[in-house]
This record gives C-alpha cells, sequence and structure tokens, in this order.
C-alpha cells in the first residue's frame, strides 16, 4: 500500500519536473531578440515540412468526414422533414468541433511524430550537442522554428479542413441526395455566427501549441537511443490526443456552456 | 608551463551519478601544440573533452580556458568562448539534412557575413584537405564512417579555431587517411600555430604527432610527458597501457561484482 502511495508521488514528481523542464525549454526557446532575415528561411521551411507536407492527409479527412456528417445528418433530419438545415449541421459541427479536434489528432499524428522522432534523432547523432559547440544555441536554431511553424499550420490546416468538409457536406447533402441548393447555403449563412468561426480558431490555435510543445519536448527530452525515442514518438501521439480531447472539453465548455 | 598554457585544469572532480570520472585531477593542455589524451574505453576521454567545452559541469575544481573559469561563464560568455574552439565528435555529428559542403560552410555562414564566392573558396580547400572535395554534394547519409569522420574534421577546422578538440579523429580510417589525418593535425598545428588536443588509443599515431601525452587511468592522470619519456616510464601501468596487455594494473573491466560469485548467483537461488 505505501509503496502504491510512493509510486503515485514519485510519478506526480517526475510529470511535475517534466513540465518545468518542457516550460524552461520554451521560455529557453522564444525569448530573445528577433532576427528576423535569419529566422524567415528556417520558419519557412519548417512550414513546409510541418504544415505544407500535413495537407493532402487533412484534405482528404476533411472531405470524407463532411461526406459522411452530409449522409448521417441527411437521414436523421429528413424524418423531421427538416432537411434543409443539412447546411448549419455540417457547417457548425465542423467549425465547433470536428475542424479543430480531428486537424488536431491528425496533425499529433503526422507532424508531431516527426517532429520528435527527428529531435530526437539529433539528439542521438549528437548534432545537438555539435550545435552547442559550435556557439550556436540548439533551441534557437531548431525548437524555435518547429514550434513557430506548427502554431501558424496547424489552425489554417483546421481552416482547410472545415472548409472542405462543407463541401463534402454540399457534395453528398445537394447533389446526391437532392437537398435544395439555395438553402443549403443560405440557411447555413443565418445559422453560423462569426463568433463559431472565432471559437473554432481559439481551439485550433491552443490545440497547435499544445500538440507542438509536446511533440518537441519528448523529442528534446528523449533518452537517446533508439528505443527512448520510438517511446517518445509514441508518448507525443498518446499524450498529444489526450491533451486534445481534455483541453476540447473544457473549452467547450467556457465557449458553449451555460 | 602555466602562462604558455591554453587549458588548465585544477583539482577537478566529476562525477556521473554514484560513480567518479575523475577524482581531484589537475593538468595543463599548452598553447600551440598537440597534447594527446589516452586511456581505456569508458574512462571518460570524451567526458573530458566535453567538460572543456563546458557542456559538462565539474562538481568542483576549476577549468580555465585562456585563464576563463568555463563552468562559472554565463551562456553568452561560454558562446564567446566557443568561437574559439572547435570539436570533432567521436560520431562525427554532420547534419543530415545538409550535403557535405553545407555542413563544412555552416558554422562560416552561421558566424560570419563573408560573401559567397569567399565561403565556397574556403569550404573547397577544408575539403580538399581532407580529400572529400569530390564527395561535397553527397549527403551525409551517403558516405562511410571514416569519409564522414573526415567530412566533420573539415566542418571542425571551417573557422581555423584557436583549440581544436578531436575525439578519436583515426578511428575507422585505412592506413592512408590515417596518415593523412595526422598529417592535417599537425600542419595545422605548425602553420597556424593552432592548440590541438588528440583523444585516442591509437598508441603509434599518438606517439608519432603528440608533442605531450597524458594517459588517464583510475580517475587520475597516471602518467604523463612526451612520448619518449614515456616510453622510458617504469611506471607498471604506463607501461601496460602502451603494450596493450590485457592484464595488469588498469583494470580492463568496467567495474562489477568478482565474476565467480555472479556466475554462482544464479545456481544458488
Ligand atoms: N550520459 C551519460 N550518463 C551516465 N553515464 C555516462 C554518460 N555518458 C557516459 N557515461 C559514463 O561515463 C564514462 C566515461 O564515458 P566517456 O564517453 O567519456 O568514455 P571514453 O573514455 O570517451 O570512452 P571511449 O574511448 O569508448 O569513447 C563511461 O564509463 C560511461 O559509463
Ligand atoms: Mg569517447
Amino acid at each position: 500500500m505505501i509503496s502504491f502511495f510512493q509510486k503515485v508521488g514519485a510519478n506526480s514528481l517526475d510529470n511535475l519536473g517534466s513540465v518545468g523542464r518542457a516550460t524552461f525549454m520554451l521560455i529557453g526557446a522564444l525569448v530573445s531578440k528577433p532576427t528576423p532575415i535569419k529566422s524567415f528561411p528556417l520558419l519557412m521551411k519548417q512550414i513546409y515540412m510541418v504544415g505544407f507536407l500535413s495537407l493532402i492527409i487533412v484534405v482528404v479527412s476533411g472531405l470524407f468526414i463532411g461526406m459522411v456528417l452530409g449522409l448521417q445528418g441527411y437521414t436523421i433530419l429528413v424524418d423531421f422533414g427538416a432537411e434543409s438545415s443539412l447546411g448549419p449541421l455540417v457547417a457548425l459541427s465542423l467549425l465547433r468541433e470536428l475542424g479543430p479536434v480531428v486537424t488536431g489528432l491528425l496533425f499529433a499524428g503526422r507532424a508531431g511524430s516527426a517532429l520528435t522522432a527527428e529531435i530526437g534523432l539529433m539528439k542521438a547523432t549528437e548534432q545537438l550537442s555539435s550545435l552547442e559547440m559550435m556557439a550556436i544555441d540548439p533551441l534557437k536554431r531548431i525548437i524555435a522554428p518547429r514550434f513557430w511553424a506548427g502554431v501558424i499550420s496547424m489552425p489554417l490546416l483546421a481552416t482547410i479542413f472545415s472548409a472542405v468538409g462543407i463541401i463534402g457536406g454540399y457534395l453528398v447533402g445537394v447533389k446526391w441526395l437532392g437537398v435544395d441548393d439555395g438553402s443549403f447555403w443560405s440557411i447555413m449563412q443565418a445559422a453560423v455566427d462569426l463568433e463559431d468561426i472565432w471559437n473554432g480558431l481559439i481551439k485550433s490555435i491552443v490545440f497547435a501549441l499544445v500538440v507542438t510543445w509536446i511533440a518537441l519536448y519528448k523529442g528534446y527530452d528523449s533518452i537517446p537511443t533508439s528505443e527512448g525515442i520510438s517511446r517518445a514518438t509514441t508518448e507525443t501521439v498518446v499524450h498529444s490526443s489526450l491533451a486534445i480531447l481534455g483541453f476540447d472539453f473544457v473549452l467547450t465548455a467556457i465557449m458553449f456552456g451555460a | 608551463m602555466a602562462s604558455t598554457s591554453i587549458v588548465e585544469i585544477e583539482n577537478m572532480t566529476f562525477k556521473r551519478g554514484e560513480r567518479t570520472i575523475y577524482n581531484n585531477v589537475s593538468f595543463q593542455i599548452p598553447r600551440g601544440k598537440v597534447t594527446a589524451i589516452m586511456g581505456p574505453s569508458g574512462i571518460g576521454k570524451t567526458t573530458l573533452l566535453r567538460l572543456i567545452g563546458g557542456q559538462l559541469r565539474p562538481d568542483s575544481g576549476t577549468i580555465c580556458f585562456e585563464g576563463q573559469n568555463i563552468p562559472e561563464l554565463a551562456r553568452s560568455e561560454l558562446y564567446k568562448v566557443r568561437h574559439k574552439m572547435s570539436m570533432l565528435f567521436q560520431s562525427g555529428a554532420l547534419f543530415t539534412d545538409m550535403t557535405v559542403f553545407d555542413n563544412v560552410a555552416f558554422p562560416i555562414r552561421e558566424h560570419t557575413k563573408l560573401p559567397k564566392e569567399i565561403i565556397r573558396t574556403m569550404v573547397l580547400m577544408k575539403l580538399e584537405a581532407v580529400g572529400l572535395r569530390g564527395a561535397k554534394d553527397l549527403m551525409p547519409s551517403e558516405l562511410s564512417g571514416g569519409m564522414a569522420r573526415r567530412a566533420a574534421l573539415a566542418r571542425a577546422i571551417a573557422l581555423d579555431p584557436e583549440l581544436i578538440l578531436y575525439d578519436e579523429p583515426f578511428a575507422g580510417q585505412d592506413p592512408i587517411s590515417m596518415g593523412v589525418i595526422v598529417r592535417l593535425i599537425q600542419s595545422l598545428n605548425q602553420a597556424l600555430g593552432l592548440t590541438s588536443v588528440v583523444v585516442s588509443h591509437d598508441v603509434q599515431e599518438v606517439m608519432s604527432i603528440a608533442d605531450y601525452i597524458y594517459v588517464i587511468a583510475n580517475q587520475q592522470v597516471i602518467g604523463q610527458g612526451t612520448p619518449e619519456e614515456l616510453r622510458q616510464q617504469e611506471s607498471p601501468l604506463v607501461q601496460q597501457f602502451l603494450q596493450g596487455q590485457a592484464d595488469g594494473p588498469v583494470p580492463f573491466h568496467y567495474p562489477a561484482a568478482e565474476y565467480s560469485s555472479e556466475l554462482l548467483e544464479y545456481a544458488r537461488s
């Protein structure tokens, strides 16, 4: 029994310690005087690696999820003769929830794991140490551009996801199942507030911060062996996914709760 | 010797957890000379280079580089000091997302504002020196282990630092490139007046280039001197190492319980 409490205690201390180390890492990476001429090309390269390369999976998933929403929504709404409300159903589900959440999960799997593995391997092959010895701070050189790339890319990806999803819902609902074209769009427009778009955007920014931070920290803190890196990569996906779902509930409660 | 040394280590103790790697050691690295550090594997030679480079901090004692105590420097001062030194890592540590050329150009581009043409010339010169000019467009993954190390050597000397720390520069080299590297270290040393610290267990090569040698074992410096002096020394520790005998006062084994009792442990339980 006592050893159980010891374990819990040691675990929580460990976790507290890693939150502290992660915070130090982020502060070390981000607090500095800006050097736009040097940083910009690094940032663009990372936006390409982290964001652009995630585009295909996001577009394809968005399309299919929109189409499924159109189909499922239609079969429910048509029983009440309310199929003209398909537009807002699809749009609101995507903008408020599915866009940020699913993009976040995809981003954690596609870009987060890649970031962790890349940085873990850089550590294992002494590339980070050799930057240090060249008097170049790996936090600023390696961590910072990747962090900003993640934070910039993911909200854009989430927006694209929602837009493609709405088109998917439109294709199934209007083009296939015969919902009225005009009412699909006009009722959607009337039902969707600017606030819905904002809230979705805020969610995706929060998820982007959390996922990128976890991914970078797990790589930076990994044990530099093949086993350590594979564990760190798994942890990135698991922890980010849980964090996204947890934060989603909290944010939803704040934004839409009573 | 004190005034002419570039690095001075005094009463330095360093521990990894419970294990003492260095116990109160002191020695100097003379400026403008090739100093070799020899010792059995796992004794802490790489650790020593990292201590000098400020990547690790000793538990006590001082490590002075040109009079500045490295462990006490603030980050920005440490980075300033590191402009004057460079390190060849045991694994090479090339940046895997850049070609050989860009790897060598990297420190020059980061720390100077030289025009493209001059950087190109500098890089080609360094690559020529290590015999890899023809490999400049290859990625690190396309190099052999020995080639990667030579490319890393070219990168380490790219900015002509005052102090170069070589971690096992000869490992994995064929006799020809071994000779090339030996001559390169010597000529850098003589022509440019660089200080070199070479960590290695290749006794022959080290004896041929080093001006001064420290032999490390048992958490201490167990022998030192010029190659000649070292050969004359009667210390059994030093002789064992120079002649490569497994049995002797220097333990070949990582500290462990007694062999027979560990083998029997399972049978008993
Ligand atoms: N990150 C680490 N954590 C804990 N112990 C370490 C770590 N790195 C090295 N050690 C220990 O420190 C000792 C010295 O290691 P070091 O790498 O300096 O040896 P070395 O003399 O360079 O050996 P080699 O000639 O094989 O390269 C080793 O016995 C090793 O067990
Ligand atoms: Mg070593």
